[in-house]
């Protein structure tokens, strides 16, 4: 697999959010304007890149039983580097994303490609995965929170189109299932022909 | 009173899957069949109360030394080794209820209801507050999680249900599997709304 396809796979053949459905609970929780979604897709795409560096090179030294807490120690780390970081630099969108930037230690797309790329693969290899599954799970969490965003108060990316309220329901949970649910549809008519 | 008002916001308000979005991983993932998401449900509801109090006696030991930075890291760790202990624990004791929980006690680990749980009680709990300032002590915490933790069986066994019956209709091509199910859990949700403003 040539370079440039490790970090365009993830856009739409191994799309984590349409194809694969991993690490629903983020795409569903934090999507309620593009901005937010977009600001989390970034930040699963930091910790991503470097846990993915970090276990590309540890692998070999790690005895196999206890690789998966081995990797989980890891990526938390990575997790509590970026909460300082965004507590430094953004805190307001720290506020707004508060106990998902955390819980990125549990998105099941992290672990799942350490598990599934970075302990085979090199590290310029697993960093380039890393790109391309963060780019495209930042992809999805931006279309959903704009597709939201839209129907839900009338925005876009902050900059209001039309006067008054949208359709609350689609800020609130409802929606979030709602919109996803139809998304993948059309992703699927687009990608299968 | 105070505990009846967090066990009903916990569980009808503040329903941890349809409004706060935490575990919908295992929601969608072992929601096929309603034995299966029983099991599940009940797996949770165990880690989750154990968890909490766990993490909550290990917070105040690192407020007390400063390294609250901590508890991303820790948490998740003792919530491994936890899940891991009670999995040795009731192979011994009880080899029935092991049989029933078994498979899903290791899915429990990457779960984010548990580790959310575990940091929203932390985060809004000190161990002599009381719940009128918005503040948890251990029991009301205790009570919390279990609250909680029944909300995620009853949504789990709701949906599960539901999903029952939708195998037998016929939808169509593009919206099999999970696209129908997140439609369904949407109207679900609906439904659940309908109980904001009652706490």
């Amino acid at each position: 697999m040539g370079k440039f396809q490790l970090i365009t796979k993830g856009l739409i053949k191994e799309n984590p959010t349409f194809v694969l459905l991993l690490g629903m609970c983020p795409t569903l929780a934090t999507t309620t304007s593009a901005i937010n979604g977009m600001s989390m897709g970034l930040a699963t795409l930091f910790v991503l890149v470097l846990s993915n560096m970090a276990i590309s090179l540890i692998a070999p030294y790690i005895p196999d039983k206890v690789r998966i807490p081995s990797y989980i120690v890891v990526i938390a780390t990575f997790v509590t580097l970026l909460q300082f970081v965004m507590q430094a630099y953004v805190p307001d969108i720290y506020e707004t994303l508060g106990l998902f930037i955390p819980l990125i230690v549990v998105n099941c797309i992290v672990l799942g490609r350490a598990e599934a790329f970075a302990n085979k693969n090199g590290v310029v290899d697993s960093a380039l995965d890393g790109i391309g599954i963060g780019l495209g799970f930042t992809l999805s969490l931006t279309v959903l929170g704009l597709v939201r965003e839209i129907l839900g108060s009338g925005s876009m990316f902050g900059w209001k189109f039309i006067e008054g309220d949208g359709i609350l329901a689609f800020v609130l949970a409802p929606g979030a299932f709602l919109a996803l649910g139809y998304l993948i549809v059309i992703f699927r008519k687009l990608t299968t022909k | 009173m105070e505990y009846i008002l967090i066990i009903i916001s916990a569980i009808f308000v503040n329903n941890i899957l349809l409004s706060q979005f935490l575990g919908v991983c295992p929601f969608l993932g072992v929601s096929n069949k309603l034995s299966t998401a029983t099991g599940m449900s009940m797996a949770v509801c165990f880690v989750i109360t154990l968890a909490t109090v766990v993490t909550f006696l290990l917070n105040s030991l690192l407020a007390k030394f400063g390294l609250e930075f901590l508890q991303t890291i820790s948490f998740i760790l003792v919530i491994a080794a936890l899940v891991q202990m009670v999995e040795i624990v009731l192979k011994k004791i009880s080899p029935a209820l092991y049989a029933s929980l078994g498979i899903f006690l290791p899915l429990i680990t990457t779960n984010c209801a548990v580790l959310g749980v575990a940091l929203t009680v932390v985060q809004k709990s000190s161990p002599f507050a009381s719940a009128a300032d918005g503040m948890f002590n251990l029991g009301e915490a205790t009570i919390y999680a279990f609250a909680t933790s029944l909300g995620f069986g009853l949504a789990m066994v709701l949906f599960a249900g539901l999903r029952e019956q939708l195998a037998l209709n016929e939808v169509p091509k593009a919206f099999k599997g999970i696209p129908i199910a997140l439609v369904t859990a949407s109207i679900l949700a609906m439904a659940f709304m309908g109980f904001s403003g009652l706490v």
